[in-house]
């Protein structure tokens, strides 16, 4: 099976890459368009700023592909943001496979949200095998909000969406690939998707 | 919730394990990687590791130890240490590193947080102050601790958040290496005085110190050494203890 990490100025790639290999599975790191379309399954990570990873797939072309893909895809973090609508974050467009926006945490408390923190109303085969109110880690300030999408929710400050689903897009706020246990049960279970 | 975490540090020298009493003093114990690997397990919520050779011959060995790190264990980490440049820091999150503490450098040179903040974001710049009281003011000291600075604790913490600096980590030197608690005072002023987390270092001895600073502290996460290098406090007896207390507390099923 040909696991394709999409490989952009996001410090996570490497992190998420170990955890594959923690499951017995080497990923290959790419930005090419024709290596990501032929992937089995295709992981979308991110750290960093929304326009800035935009502009970066604007400029290789990338932003058509990963619409297109038709094998399962698995946005992480900020991959899950991009595949959202818009993004408060510096006012940026997104990839729009959710219909959802993100929005910046009101600093009621502190902001970002950094930490582990846990997963309720888990409604996808992401999450088999994981018992409600287990603890994933999550480092961030915007959220998506809840939608019709949401698969699994979270709160902090108020209640957001921790994981999205629609057609073969799955998408988590948290790293799985940070996540201890659960978090590897959570790739284990996109790699069986 | 968003939990409490508890964060085991590695103080390493040589690609060893050691841990100082006031920093000196060092005893061993044990192989970094190893070590780290069973505190993931146990249900550590983070680990830090902190470089104290740091020379620049040695720089290369504390990456490739990273990278061993990286490929073992399942939660996040910092690594710190002798950190001074943009260099420093790519080559330490490129070997998979999630977050670098910078101490000294930031002292000396404020502007190397925005820096670190603009190209690799806030989430991974940690910024660690040591902290002693000298004539009932909290002053910034630098050099492990060894050198006093011209800088109040809490004025320091803001300008770190103002700069773009992810995370504090606070240790007081008069606690530290004591098992007398955790600087609590101190630790609220900064934690309430900040949109930032904090993370509570020095002196932590008995499971009620840790819950001291959750309450008390308000501190975000705690860290201590020795007394989980030489299991006089087990994570996971720690974890249950703070949640018997009614802290929010991450227990892995």
């Amino acid at each position: 099976m040909d696991v394709v990490i999409i490989d952009y100025n996001a410090g996570n790639v490497r992190s998420v890459s170990y955890a594959l290999q923690r499951l017995g599975v080497d990923p290959i790191l790419s930005a090419e368009a024709e290596v990501i379309r032929k992937a089995d399954k295709v992981i979308f990570p991110g750290v960093g700023e929304a326009s800035t990873a935009m502009r970066f797939l604007e400029e290789r072309n990338l932003k058509e592909v990963i619409k297109e893909l038709q094998q399962p895809v698995f946005g992480v973090c900020l991959g899950l943001q991009l595949l959202c609508t818009h993004s408060e974050e510096n006012d940026t467009e997104g990839l729009d496979i959710f219909d959802v926006r993100v929005k910046r945490f009101e600093p009621k408390l502190k902001v970002p949200q950094m930490g582990w923190n846990s997963l309720k109303s888990m409604n996808s085969p992401l999450f088999d095998g994981i018992d409600e109110n287990s603890h994933v880690y999550f480092v961030h300030s915007y959220y998506a909000e809840l939608s019709d999408y949401t698969v699994a929710r979270s709160d902090y400050i108020n209640p957001f969406s921790a994981a999205l689903q629609k057609d073969n897009f799955y998408a988590l706020q948290a790293h799985p690939e940070k996540s201890g246990k659960v978090g590897e049960r959570i790739l284990e279970n996109f790699l069986k998707l | 919730m968003l939990t409490k975490r508890i964060i085991p540090c590695l103080d390493i020298k040589d690609g060893r394990t050691v841990k100082g009493v006031n920093f000196v003093g060092l005893r061993d114990a044990g192989d970094p990687v190893e070590l780290a690997a069973r505190y993931a397990k146990e249900g550590a919520d983070e680990l830090v590791f902190l470089d104290i050779t740091a020379t620049v011959e040695k720089r290369k060995t504390l990456v490739e130890l990273v990278n061993r790190i990286a490929a073992e264990i399942n939660i996040p980490f910092t690594v710190g240490g002798g950190i001074s440049s943009k260099e420093d820091v790519s080559a330490l999150l490129n070997a998979g590193a999630d977050k670098i503490s910078i101490n000294s450098a930031a002292v000396k040179r404020p502007e190397l947080i925005d820096e670190l903040a603009l190209e690799f974001g806030s989430q991974c710049v940690v910024v660690a102050i040591d902290s002693r009281l000298i004539e009932g003011e909290h002053i910034v000291h630098v050099r492990g601790g060894r050198t006093p600075t011209e800088l109040r604790t809490l004025s320091w913490s803001k300008e770190v958040e103002s700069r773009g600096g992810g995370e504090i980590l606070l240790t007081s030197m008069d606690h530290d290496g004591t098992k007398s608690g955790f600087a609590n005072e101190l630790v609220a002023e900064i934690s309430s005085s900040l949109s930032i987390p904090v993370i509570a270092s020095g002196g932590a001895g008995t499971m009620d110190h840790f819950v001291d600073t959750f309450t008390t502290g308000k501190a975000d996460a705690a860290l201590a050494a020795s007394i989980f290098h030489f299991k006089e406090i087990g994570v996971p007896e720690l974890k249950k203890y703070l949640r018997e207390h009614n802290l929010p507390i991450r227990i892995e099923r």
